[in-house]
């Protein structure tokens, strides 16, 4: 068997394990990146990346179709519009190669060694990784586990036939004519409202009292405007219990009792599951916090030398946030003194409305004991938004009220997630409202709604 | 809802206290069983203390630096079920023991007084000396660089008082601390990160290698006795009061000299070299005795041979002239080998005690400690005395403790009684 040693051995290559090896490799680690299908993982394969391609495909297609259907108040009409799905699948997927093509030009680049295959752990040292039918074992001073998660599948609705992932619902070869999305979190959300614009009739299933339940309801309320407009049916408190006996639907249930839904594909997007357990994890004297690998503020694991990063450790399981920790591995091991201190992770949810998030909610404020004060600007106020022909949402603001430092920013509106960066900014520079307040934003932009919601928390908000 | 106390565990080893090196929560923070709450160390190894419960932390019982008695509360958690703090074992604020060397705490409780049986106590918080910088479970705030820049410069951001608005840590309150924390422990400055590197050779090496090979292979057994030397130091002053201008003045090495001759030859084991490899101790009738010397380039041992010929004042002269010569670099090896006891002696910084080094292959070494007036009780009362402690070192390989007892004693004697020096029978 031949045996390869290294320095660091990185076993995934999404978001977090490559950004991990990049960043050894300009350190001068020697390291050795162990994946088994394409680099870029969930967020460049099956997940953030194609799901922004297939969503903007979508609304373009959608914006075709509304005029089409003509009364369009910016005076546009078009005669039937159509799409070719299996192009627009195309199209995706070249925006998908060349990015993680991409990435594998940034690992050479970095002197990264990488390994096609699947790697089975032997011990906290190494493991050993078959490529076409040749195992390889890969012997590592340090080790990073990188190996992320899996949309979530239930019990009574394995993924089978009509019952897809997110995976699929980003590969079909045509639309569906009606689509049952279960579970009204954000990757439900945000794939059942292309579909939607795609044509697809969709129904959302939710056990929850709420579309969306980890976001504040004000923040939703829009979303579920625009679910409705667009002819998305929502069942809330309802509970999916299994495909009808003719495989054609799925049973529900609720407090009314049970009904059936007419589905050609249902789409089960209930959650991911950490990769935490098998290929060997198993093995590992790992601590865990449920199925999530137990870390510290370093990334270190309960084993001397053994790191984890990304979705495997836990919520929030966001692409940047593996990245980050990903590049915070590499820098320690290559002797820099780090730990993890960051005070936000910003969220963006791509539905239409866009919701983005960074820092405390007013309810997550006032349980740590803060009096807060908060601020709010409704985007129909916003030159630039009522311009593109969209004036629901607002941005809101959460500071402490003694001192006004910003502990929370929040936005629900169409484009909306680019305010993400001068979210996290302002949060992770400990800026104080009149910080925010102080610095002129360009007009005519949706920025402008931050500038504003700063005054109105400072009790002197100009355009409203 | 009850009040859990973590205290520190035993951590073995027969150790009864540990000092407190890191700390990973905060007063307010939740902690879950098995969470890591802090780190102590011992002589011996660091030691990870874990949660046995899950809770809010309320108290914690000491900073980094402070030393941690087993048993005593170091932290304290509101937990959901009873607390432990009934049946507290110990739980009194004696359970820190302050570090070594600080200034007393301006507070007047007997904290200070190790109060050999524990008291129990309600569960009063310990006295603070400082406002927090920030209330409880807040967490310092600061820009990234700030943060970045702290933890590479080793410095706590939760240390550090911020002064902007929201008590945002500027670099320049970073800054301000780091050249406190100069100012107080290098006197000024910034922190002064410069490390020299200078090549242990030549006479520095010699020494280092002879020092670890005295004391690795020889066993030493110290003996502290003190010496009242009033007798001696009136003969001496009355001596070089009679001295003419061009006679060296005595110090008490002369008289040391003269003592050890005499001595040794009631214990001439002691005027001896051990030769292990051969298996050999050599017993010599001179009295070569070695002067341990500081000369630039380190420590030197000049040799005043055959002191037993000698007198007060030709031995005044010589133990002048080997010194010097040491000091000129003009010493032959004659005059730097072949000493049969050495005497070390540092005048003014001798200390009140040492623990002098063989100069290998002798067996015994009289190191010297400062004169000093002290009260010493003759009976009736106590009367003013010169007093000087001597500090003699032996291979007990081959010199036994009673031995060596002996011959401190009879230099005792023969120094509180100078004329038995020159007393011949």
């Amino acid at each position: 068997m031949e045996e390869l040693r290294c320095k660091l051995l990185i076993l995934g290559a999404g978001p977090g394990g490559y950004v991990c090896a990049i960043r050894a490799g300009q350190l001068g680690i020697d390291t050795v990146l162990v994946e088994s299908e394409n680099h870029g993982g969930t967020c460049l394969n099956v997940g953030c990346i194609p799901s922004k391609a297939m969503i903007h495909a979508a609304e373009k297609f959608h914006e075709l179709t509304s005029a089409a259907v003509g009364g369009d108040p910016l005076g546009l009409s078009a005669t039937a519009a159509a799409i070719d799905f299996s192009k627009t699948q195309t199209w995706k997927n070249g925006v998908v190669t060349r990015l993680t093509k991409g990435v594998t030009g940034l690992l050479k680049k970095a002197g990264v060694r990488t390994l096609l295959g699947r790697a089975q752990f032997l011990d906290g040292k190494g493991v050993e990784v078959t490529v076409d039918g040749t195992t390889t074992r890969v012997r590592a001073e340090h080790m990073v586990i990188a190996t992320g998660a899996r949309p979530t599948e239930l019990s009574m609705l394995p993924f089978d036939g009509p019952v897809i992932s997110s995976t699929e619902a980003l590969a079909l070869d045509q639309v569906p004519g009606r689509l049952v999305v279960i579970g009204a979190g954000y990757i439900g959300l945000e794939l059942g409202m292309a579909y939607a614009k795609l044509g697809s009739h969709v129904t959302v299933v939710e056990a929850a009292d709420q579309i969306l339940p980890a976001y504040h309801k004000d923040l939703v309320a829009p979303v579920a405007k625009r679910m409705q407009a667009l002819g998305i049916e929502t069942r809330l408190s309802c509970k999916a219990q299994g495909l009808t006996a003719d495989g054609a639907g799925l049973t529900v249930e609720d407090a009314s009792g049970t009904a059936e839904i007419q589905a050609d594909k249902i789409l089960v997007a209930v959650g991911r599951t950490p990769i935490s357990r098998e290929a060997g994890l198993e093995r590992l004297a790992l601590d865990y916090d449920g199925d999530f690998i137990r870390i510290d503020d370093t990334c270190l694991t309960s084993m001397r030398g053994v790191y984890a990063i990304g979705d495997v450790t836990g919520e929030p399981m966001l692409a940047h946030r593996a990245m980050a920790q990903g590049e915070m591995v590499a820098e320690i091991i290559g002797s820099h003194t780090r730990v993890w201190d960051r005070y936000c992770i910003p969220a963006v949810c791509f539905t239409d409305p866009e919701i983005v998030t960074a820092g405390l909610s007013e309810t997550e404020a006032k349980a740590q004991g803060h009096e807060i004060k908060t601020g709010r600007f409704p985007l129909l106020a916003n030159g630039q938004s009522l311009a593109h022909g969209r004036e629901d949402g607002f941005v809101r603001v959460i500071a402490r009220a003694d001192n006004g430092l910003i502990l929370g920013l929040e936005a629900v509106g169409q484009n909306i997630s680019e305010l993400s960066s001068a979210f996290a900014l302002a949060i992770e520079n400990a800026l104080r409202l009149e910080d925010v307040a102080g610095t002129i934003h360009a007009h005519p932009t949706r920025g402008e709604a931050v500038h504003e919601a700063m005054l109105d928390a400072l009790g002197h908000t100009l355009h409203i | 809802m009850g009040i859990f106390a973590i205290r520190l565990p035993d951590v073995g080893e027969g150790v009864a206290e540990a000092e407190l090196v890191e700390l990973h929560v905060a007063v307010g923070d939740q902690v879950r069983e098995d969470d890591v709450l802090a780190a102590v160390m011992t002589d011996k190894a660091t030691v990870e203390i874990p949660s046995s419960v899950s809770g809010k932390v309320t108290w914690i019982g000491g900073q980094i630096g402070e030393t941690v008695a087993v048993g005593s509360d170091l932290i304290r958690l509101e937990v959901a079920g009873p607390g432990n703090m009934d049946d507290a074992p110990v739980e009194t604020d004696e359970a820190f023991v302050p570090p070594k060397q600080e200034t007393p705490s301006p507070n007047p409780e007997p904290a200070q007084e190790a109060a050999p049986t524990p008291e129990p106590s309600p569960a009063a918080p310990p006295p603070k000396q400082q406002p927090p910088l920030r209330p409880a479970g807040e967490r310092p705030l600061a820009v990234p660089s700030v943060r970045k820049r702290a933890r590479e410069e080793g410095f706590d951001l939760s240390q550090i008082k911020g002064t902007g608005g929201a008590g945002q840590i500027t670099h320049a309150d970073l800054e301000a601390f780091m050249s406190g924390v100069a100012a107080t422990s290098t006197g000024g400055g910034g922190p002064d990160l410069s490390v020299t590197e200078i090549k242990v050779a030549g006479l520095r090496r010699k020494i280092a290698e002879r020092m670890s090979a005295a004391n690795s292979q020889a066993p030493h057994i110290t003996i502290v006795e003190e010496v009242d030397v009033s007798t001696l130091e009136e003969l001496r002053a009355q001596l070089n009061r009679e001295a003419t201008d061009k006679e060296a003045k005595l110090t008490v090495l002369p008289f040391l000299m003269g003592a050890i001759v005499r001595a040794v030859r009631d214990q001439p084991a002691l005027n001896a070299n051990y030769d292990a490899e051969a298996g050999l101790i050599r017993q010599y009738g001179a009295v070569h005795i070695g002067i341990a010397t500081q000369v630039d380039a380190g420590l030197m041992v000049p040799v005043i041979r055959h002191t037993e010929t000698l007198g007060l004042r030709q031995a005044a002269r010589e133990l002048s002239r080997v010194a010097q010569a040491a000091r000129d670099g003009t010493a032959t090896r004659e005059e730097l080998t072949g000493s049969t006891i050495t005497i070390t002696s540092l005048g003014k910084l001798g200390a009140i005690a040492t623990t002098p080094i063989l100069n290998l292959p002798e067996v015994a070494i009289i190191g010297v400690n400062r004169i000093a007036m002290r009260p010493v009780w003759n009976g009736t009362e106590f009367t003013p005395r010169q007093m000087m402690n001597l500090s003699c070192s032996f291979d007990h390989r081959v010199i036994d403790g009673w031995d060596a007892a002996v011959f401190v004693q009879r230099l005792k004697t023969l120094l509180e009684t100078p004329a038995m020096i020159f007393i011949e029978g």
